[in-house]
């Protein structure tokens, strides 16, 4: 119910349907549309037809379809709208206006995926605990980051997550086809949700404590279930087993913006 | 006063037959020869090839563009036309000399020495340390056979 105290955004709308109520309103009464035709009225440069006003009245045949209703253009009844239920006055108006935040229509998507990355391509990563480790790409994960594995046997790097910005990616590529990396997203490397436990005294503390280290054996037959079919690919290439244990690294005179990678 | 073997100092010359290298520019890495000297900054160049993109057309082409090689095409006249530098060229063999001399095969080993991958550069990286090895074995070797 519209008020003359503080008028609100929704009680100045026209009409008492959404956009999309308005468009399936639309869809159910009207005649169910012919395949699209190309305009009658061809264009001759952009925003100006071939035919006039009137030239078009004639072409479409709207006088036949005004002959056939009777003299006038067929209108539709309005479709009874269900009576509005009765809205509470609201208890609290606020004395100024209050601001709506802006609508955020952002899409969330993973980083787009460098084009000299690609599922089997050998990763040199240039940051933390394996800086300089040389590594094989096996698939964008939603969130954009990059999963990798040594292979684990190769250079001690297990499946593991990594930004596509800490990375040079070589020319060089592994054979993949034969790795199922279904299984993995974001969530399998995400940190474990521990159910609160109350706060117990210092035994109760320390065994808990425990059980944090361990890797659970689940993860151990993922890595091997993985890296099993990607090392014998590996050992076809020679060289590319001693290649992927050593760690790159810059030596006199080599200039990263002049190597070829 | 003792023999001296005095030996008058000699440098590549800029002369009508000299085989030129550009070394920038639009016909970079390309060979051509001296058909005349314009000007002591300036020579008319011509450059025959068999293959099309190596050919140099015939031009005015500043000196400090060019690098002298050692390669002289003997007796070619002054100011000589397309097709009669293009046969003494061919008769010189001025390519086959080009391209067997050291200064080209500098050039193209660097060239390849740039365009090595990582993986590349690692499988150079061994089969030198290997070389490295065997030189070594052997000198060690040598070097205990001469104290014994």
């Amino acid at each position: 119910m519209p008020s003359l105290l503080a008028p609100t955004r929704e009680s100045l709308s026209f009409s008492g349907q959404t956009g999309e109520e308005q468009r399936e309103e639309r869809d159910r009464t009207m005649a169910p549309p012919q395949s699209a035709k190309a305009s009658r009225n061809p264009e001759l440069i952009r925003g100006i037809g071939k035919y006039s006003r009137s030239r078009m009245y004639h072409k479409r045949g709207l006088w036949a379809i005004k002959a056939k209703n009777g003299g006038a253009f067929p209108r539709h009844a309005p479709a009874t709208k269900p009576a509005p239920p009765a809205a509470k006055a609201p208890k609290f108006y606020p004395a100024d206006d209050v601001k709506k935040p802006l609508l955020n229509k952002r899409n969330p998507r993973p980083t787009k995926l460098r084009s000299s990355i690609s599922p089997g391509t050998v990763l040199i990563v240039l940051a933390g605990r394996f800086k300089g480790k040389r590594v094989v790409f096996l698939k964008q994960l939603p969130s954009g980051l990059l999963l990798i594995t040594g292979p684990f046997k190769i250079n001690g790097v297990p499946l593991r997550r990594v930004n596509q910005s800490y990375v040079i990616a070589t020319s060089t590529k592994v054979d993949i086809s034969a790795v199922n990396v279904e299984k993995f997203d974001d969530k399998y490397f995400g940190k474990k949700v521990e159910k609160k436990n109350k706060k117990g005294e210092g035994e109760f503390f320390e065994a808990e404590k425990e059980e944090k280290n361990v890797l659970p054996q689940e993860k151990k037959d993922d890595q091997k279930s993985v890296d099993a079919p990607l090392i014998k690919s590996i050992e076809g290439v020679p060289d590319l087993k001693s290649y992927l244990a050593a760690r790159f690294s810059l030596k006199a005179g080599m200039k990263p913006h002049e190597l070829v990678f | 006063m003792g023999d001296a073997n005095i030996k008058a100092s000699q440098w590549r010359q800029v002369e009508v037959g000299r085989v030129v290298l550009f070394s920038t520019g639009l016909y970079a890495n390309r060979l051509a020869v001296i058909a005349e000297i314009i000007d002591h900054k300036r020579v008319l160049v011509d450059g025959p090839a068999s293959k099309p993109e190596k050919v140099v057309p015939r031009h005015s082409a500043a000196l400090s563009d060019l690098s002298l090689t050692p390669i002289v095409i003997d007796k070619l006249p002054r100011a000589a036309g397309n097709a009669a530098i293009k046969a003494a060229w061919e008769k010189a063999q001025v390519d086959k000399a080009w391209d067997e001399s050291a200064w080209a095969k500098n050039r193209e080993r660097s060239v390849k020495r740039r365009q090595l991958t990582d993986f590349e550069r690692f499988k150079v990286m061994r089969l030198r340390k290997q070389a490295r090895f065997e030189v070594r074995k052997t000198m060690a070797a040598a070097r205990a056979s001469a104290k014994a």
